[in-house]
C-alpha cells in the first residue's frame, strides 16, 4: 500500500516536470505560441469613426463594408503580421489592430486618409476619379525622380484621352483629397492610358504610400480617429519582461508562504500551483487568447486566488482532524465540505469577471478573460489534481504525526 | 477504528486563537473606524472629485523618453508654442515625459512632436507610448463602466440571496460599498489618475470582497442551522468569524503577495491597477471580518424582536 502510493506520487512529479520542460518552447514561440497583445509587442490600435457625409446623407452599412475592405487592402500592403480589421456596424466604426508595425505613424496616416484621387481641368471641374484607375505603382523615372505610375481602365483611358486632347497646352490638376499632388502641363494627348505623377516625392517611400492609397481606392466616407493606442516596440518588450518577473517573484513568495504555514499540504499546494499555471497557459494557447498587460496581471492575481482554494480546504481538514477524525477521514470530509464554500465564493468573482468582459473594451476584456479562465482552471485543478496528490500523500503514511499537517493533537 | 470527536465548541475556538477578542460585541468600534476612513474620502469627492484620466474625459496622452534631461517648464513652453495646454509629469530621472492634453488631431499631434524634437532634442521612437481617446469614445467608456458596476452589484445581490438569505445579501453589499468608498476616497484625496484599469480593479474588488464575505457567511449559515433556541445569535456569529479567521488572513496574504509583486515589479501601466487592488483587498478583508457579519447581527437583532413576541404568544 505504502510503496504503491510512493510510486504513484513519484510518477506524478516526474510527469509534471516533463510537462513543464516540454511546454516552455511551444508556448513562448513568437509565431505559434500564445499571441501577445499590442502593449506587450508594440503596435497600433486604431478605432476609426465614420463621419456623416457633407450633404447630410447617413452612413450606411454598405459604406462601412466597403470601407472595411479598402482598409484591409491597405493594411495588407503594410506587411504586418496578423493584422486585425473589424467592423462595428452599429456604431459605424472600423477597429484596426496592427501588432509589431515598424512605423506606426505612417500606418495611421495611410489608414485614415480618405484618398479621393481627382483629375481636374483648368476650370477645376472633376473629370476623372480614382475608380477610373486600374493600377498605381511607385517608381523612379529616367530623370531620377520618384513618381507614381498610373494605369487607367478602358473607360478611364478614353476619358483621359479626351481630357488631354481638349486641354492641350494647359495645366490640369491632380489632387489627392484636397491636396494638390502635381499640376502638369499637357504637352500632347495621351491615348495609351498611362500617366506619371512626379515632382513632389522626395523618397520612394513617399511615392509608395500614395500608390497604396490610390490602389486601394478611396474610402466612401471620411473617417476620424475615435481612439488610438500606440505602444513602441521596445516598450512592449520591456513591459513583458517586467510582468514575467513580477509573476515569478509572486510565485516564489507564495511557495514559501504555503510551505511555512501549511507544511506538507503546503508542498502539495505548491505542486498543484505549478500544474494550475501550466493548464491556464495551455488554455490560452489553445484558444488563441491574446495576452495583454492587464491580462498578465489578471493571471498573477488568479494565482493568488487559486491558492485560496487550497487554504480553504486545508483549514477545513485541520478542523476535521482536530474534531477527532483520522488523517484520511479528515482529508476526505475536509474536501467535500470545503468544496461548497469554494463554489459560492468563486462564483461571485466569476460574476465580476463576466460583467467586466461584457462591458469592458480591449485590454480590460483581456483581464476579465484571464481572470475567469484562471478561476475555472483552479477549480478543475483542485478537484482532480490536488485531491489526488493529497490522497496519495496520506496513503503513504496514514499514521503520520498530524504535526506534519499543522495540527497539534494535544490541543 | 475511527475516532468520532465533536466539532469545536465556542470555548475551544476561543482557546485556539491566542489573540482572541470578541469581535461582534465590539462592533460599534469597527463601524466607527470605518466611518473615520470613509468620511474624509467622501468630503474629498465633493470638494475636488476624482482625477479622471483620458479614458473618461477624452484627450491625448503622450509618453516620450528623451536622450537628455528635461524640465517641466521647457515642455510646457513647447506645448504653448503650438497652442496647447496640458499636464506634464516627469519620471526616470527627468528623461521621461508624460503629457496629457485635449484630444489631438493627427496634424496637431505631429506638430507637437516635431516641436518637441526641434526645441528639446531627439526622443526614442521605439519607446513612444500614445493614447488618444476622442470625447465621444470617452463618454461611451464612462457609460459602460457605470453600467458594469450597477449590473455586477445587482447580480451579486441575486446570487447571495439565492444561496443564503436576502439579509445576508444586504450585509454583504454594504460591506462591499464600504470597500469601494475607501478605494475611491483614497484616489480622490491623493488625486491619483483614474483610468480604465481602475474600473477593472474596482470590479475585481467587488468580486473579491464578496468572495471573502461569503466564506464567513458560509460558516455562519452552517452554524446557524445547528443553533439551539437558547444560543445567542451574536455568539454564534462571533464563533463563525473566528473559525474562519486563519483562512481569511492567509488568503488575503497570498493575494497581497501577488499584488505587491505586480505593483513593485510590473511596469508603469499596471501601477494604478495594482494600487487600487491593494487598497481594495486590504479594505475587503477588513470589511469582511469586521463589518459584514456585524451588520448581519445588527439587522437580525432589529427584526427579531417583533417575531420573538409572536412566538411567546403561541407557546
Amino acid at each position: 500500500m505504502r510503496r504503491g502510493n510512493i510510486i504513484k506520487l513519484a510518477m506524478l512529479v516526474l510527469l509534471v516536470a516533463v510537462a513543464i520542460a516540454l511546454s516552455i518552447k511551444p508556448l513562448v514561440d513568437p509565431e505559434k505560441g500564445i499571441p501577445l497583445g499590442l502593449d506587450l509587442r508594440g503596435g497600433v490600435h486604431l478605432v476609426l469613426q465614420a463621419e456623416p457625409n457633407v450633404n447630410g446623407t447617413p452612413v450606411t452599412n454598405d459604406d462601412i463594408e466597403k470601407a472595411k475592405a479598402i482598409i484591409s487592402k491597405r493594411v495588407n500592403e503594410m506587411g504586418v503580421s496578423e493584422p486585425i480589421v473589424q467592423a462595428d456596424y452599429d456604431k459605424k466604426r472600423i477597429i484596426i489592430d496592427l501588432a509589431g508595425v515598424s512605423d506606426p505613424d505612417k500606418a495611421v496616416s495611410i489608414l485614415k486618409t480618405t484618398a479621393k484621387l481627382t483629375f481636374r481641368d483648368p476650370q477645376g471641374n472633376v473629370v476623372l476619379q480614382g475608380d477610373d484607375l486600374k493600377d498605381a505603382r511607385a517608381s523612379q523615372n529616367p530623370a531620377g525622380e520618384y513618381a507614381v505610375d498610373l494605369t487607367f481602365t478602358a473607360d478611364g483611358t478614353k476619358k483621359f484621352a479626351e481630357l488631354t486632347t481638349k486641354f492641350i497646352g494647359q495645366i490640369i490638376g491632380i489632387y489627392l483629397d484636397d491636396q494638390l499632388l502635381t499640376a502638369p502641363r499637357v504637352n500632347e494627348p495621351i491615348l495609351v492610358g498611362n500617366a506619371e505623377i512626379s515632382g513632389s516625392y522626395t523618397t520612394l517611400d513617399e511615392a509608395a504610400n500614395d500608390a497604396v492609397l490610390i490602389r486601394s481606392g478611396s474610402l466612401p466616407v471620411s473617417m476620424t480617429i475615435a481612439e488610438k493606442r500606440q505602444v513602441g516596440a521596445s516598450l512592449g518588450v520591456d513591459s513583458l519582461n517586467k510582468s514575467i518577473q513580477a509573476g515569478l517573484y509572486g510565485l516564489i513568495f507564495i511557495f514559501l508562504f504555503m510551505l511555512v504555514f501549511y507544511r506538507l499540504p503546503g508542498v502539495v499546494a505548491d505542486f498543484s500551483l505549478l500544474v494550475y499555471a501550466l493548464i491556464v497557459l495551455w488554455v490560452f494557447w489553445m484558444f488563441d487568447v491574446v495576452l495583454t498587460l492587464p491580462g498578465i496581471a489578471g493571471f498573477i492575481l488568479s494565482i493568488g486566488m487559486a491558492v485560496d482554494f487550497n487554504i480553504i480546504i486545508y483549514e477545513r481538514v485541520k478542523e476535521e482532524i482536530r474534531a477527532g477524525k483520522s488523517l484520511r477521514a479528515g482529508v476526505e470530509s475536509g474536501f467535500s465540505r470545503a468544496f461548497i464554500t469554494v463554489i459560492d465564493a468563486h462564483v461571485t468573482t466569476l460574476i465580476a469577471g463576466l460583467t467586466l468582459f461584457l462591458f469592458g473594451s480591449g485590454s480590460i476584456q483581456g483581464f476579465a478573460l484571464t481572470l475567469m479562465i484562471g478561476i475555472v482552471a483552479s477549480l478543475f485543478t483542485a478537484i482532480t489534481f490536488t485531491r489526488l496528490v493529497l490522497r496519495l500523500t496520506v496513503g503513504i503514511s496514514p499514521k503520520m504525526n498530524t504535526a506534519w499537517y499543522g495540527v497539534r493533537r494535544d490541543v | 477504528m475511527e475516532k468520532n470527536g465533536h466539532p469545536a465548541t465556542y470555548e475551544e475556538v476561543k482557546k485556539i486563537h491566542p489573540l482572541y477578542f470578541n469581535i461582534v460585541k465590539k462592533r460599534y468600534w469597527w463601524f466607527g473606524i470605518s466611518l473615520l476612513i470613509i468620511i474624509p474620502g467622501i468630503i474629498s469627492l465633493f470638494m475636488q472629485g476624482l482625477n479622471l484620466g483620458i479614458d473618461f474625459k477624452g484627450g491625448t496622452m503622450l509618453e516620450l523618453t528623451f536622450k537628455q534631461t528635461v524640465t517641466q517648464t521647457v515642455i510646457s513652453d513647447t506645448m504653448k508654442s503650438v497652442g496647447l495646454e496640458g499636464s506634464v509629469q516627469l519620471s526616470n530621472e527627468n528623461t521621461s515625459v508624460l503629457i496629457r492634453t485635449e484630444a489631438l488631431e493627427e496634424g496637431k499631434r505631429d506638430e507637437l512632436l516635431t516641436a518637441l524634437q526641434t526645441k528639446i532634442g531627439e526622443y526614442d521612437k521605439s519607446t513612444l507610448k500614445e493614447d488618444k481617446v476622442g470625447p465621444a469614445m470617452g463618454q461611451e467608456l464612462t457609460r459602460n463602466a457605470l453600467w458594469a458596476l450597477v449590473i455586477a452589484m445587482a447580480l451579486m445581490i441575486c446570487y447571495i440571496t439565492i444561496r443564503f438569505q436576502f439579509v445576508y445579501a444586504i450585509s454583504g453589499i454594504i460591506a462591499l460599498l464600504h470597500d469601494v468608498l475607501v478605494v475611491v476616497g483614497i484616489f480622490s484625496i491623493f488625486q491619483f489618475v483614474v483610468d480604465a484599469t481602475f474600473i477593472a480593479a474596482v470590479l475585481t474588488i467587488f468580486g473579491y470582497s464578496i468572495n471573502d464575505t461569503v466564506i464567513i457567511f458560509d460558516r455562519v449559515r452552517e452554524n446557524e442551522a445547528k443553533m439551539r433556541r437558547t444560543d445567542s445569535y451574536e455568539d454564534m456569529v462571533d464563533k463563525s468569524v473566528w473559525q474562519t479567521m486563519r483562512r481569511s488572513i492567509n488568503t488575503v496574504t497570498t493575494v497581497l503577495i501577488t499584488l505587491f509583486s505586480v505593483f513593485i515589479l510590473g511596469g508603469e501601466s499596471t501601477k494604478i491597477f495594482s494600487l487600487a487592488m491593494l487598497i481594495g483587498v486590504f479594505s475587503g478583508a477588513y470589511s469582511s471580518i469586521f463589518n459584514a457579519s456585524q451588520i448581519l447581527v445588527e439587522i437580525k437583532s432589529r427584526i427579531k424582536k417583533p417575531s420573538k413576541g409572536a412566538k411567546a404568544k403561541h407557546a
